[in-house]
């Protein structure tokens, strides 16, 4: 059965602190999410996610708990439009620390609550996920290039 | 198969209520039912259940069939599946974002 919900989570080497940085701070979020970002990162703050080749995404944040807790709202895949409370999903981040590492989860819901109805979106939608395949690998070889 | 995002917007609307997710879930314990019958195995009204089959309907999740002077009503598993695969091609989304955000934490 499809659920109104989708989970994700990882494990890293990296005290909170540190992962709290990458997923808060515009010059890494622009690293891996998008290809240039602009934070502005108090409750009701707006974070800029531009994609050079599909335009730009705005996400609203709700709720920061440094280094446990962000959360932020938006509408995937749909570039130029600031989210509304109703017509988007809610992105909620938990950082637990974890034998000096940190158990990062994504939980993302409220997609019911999307109004998606133009195939144009489906497009935009299918385009952004093939575009960010695109830019991890990307990113990959530029923190390989740093590392090595 | 192409989805639409339409479909899947449809999809998920249809699927947020309780009872429209118990009726599938009756259809497809048994297949080629009518909206009496549900009556009788749900604690809802045929009415209520008459309406929930047009909007599992419209989103594609349900087929009616007339026979004779009753309606039947069968699962569509495609829009479903098609479906799950939509979500599970924005959990991906974030595979790959969670990873990226390992590898830059883990490399400083």
């Amino acid at each position: 059965m499809v659920q109104d919900r989708i989970e994700r989570e990882v494990v890293v080497a990296a005290a909170p602190e540190r992962v709290w940085e990458i997923i808060t701070q515009a010059e890494h979020v622009g690293k891996w999410f998008g290809d240039s970002a602009e934070i502005d990162l108090r409750p009701g703050g707006t974070i800029v996610l531009r994609f050079e080749n599909y335009g730009t995404h705005y996400a609203t944040i709700e709720r920061i708990d440094e280094p446990r807790y962000f959360s932020y709202r938006w509408k995937p895949g749909v570039t130029d439009e600031k989210p509304s409370n109703a017509d988007s999903t809610l992105v909620e981040f938990t950082l637990t620390p974890q034998e000096g590492q940190t158990r990062l989860r994504v939980v993302e819901t409220g997609f019911s609550g999307l109004s998606l109805s133009e195939s144009k979106r489906a497009e935009q939608f299918e385009s952004n996920t093939k575009g960010w395949g695109i830019q991890l690998r990307d990113l990959q070889e530029y923190v390989e290039g740093l590392a090595a | 198969m192409n989805t639409r995002k339409g479909d899947v917007d449809e999809v998920l609307v249809a699927l947020a209520d309780p009872t429209r997710r118990r009726l599938l879930d009756a259809l497809s314990a048994r297949p080629q039912t009518t909206a009496t019958a549900l009556a009788e195995k749900l604690p809802v009204t045929r009415q209520a259940i008459v309406k929930h089959l047009a909007v599992l309907e419209q989103a594609g999740l349900v087929e009616a069939r007339k026979q004779g002077r009753e309606v039947q009503f069968s699962v569509r598993p495609e829009r479903l599946e098609s479906t799950a695969r939509w979500m599970h091609g924005v959990a991906a989304a974030w595979d790959e974002r969670l990873d990226a955000i390992k590898r830059l934490a883990e490399n400083q």
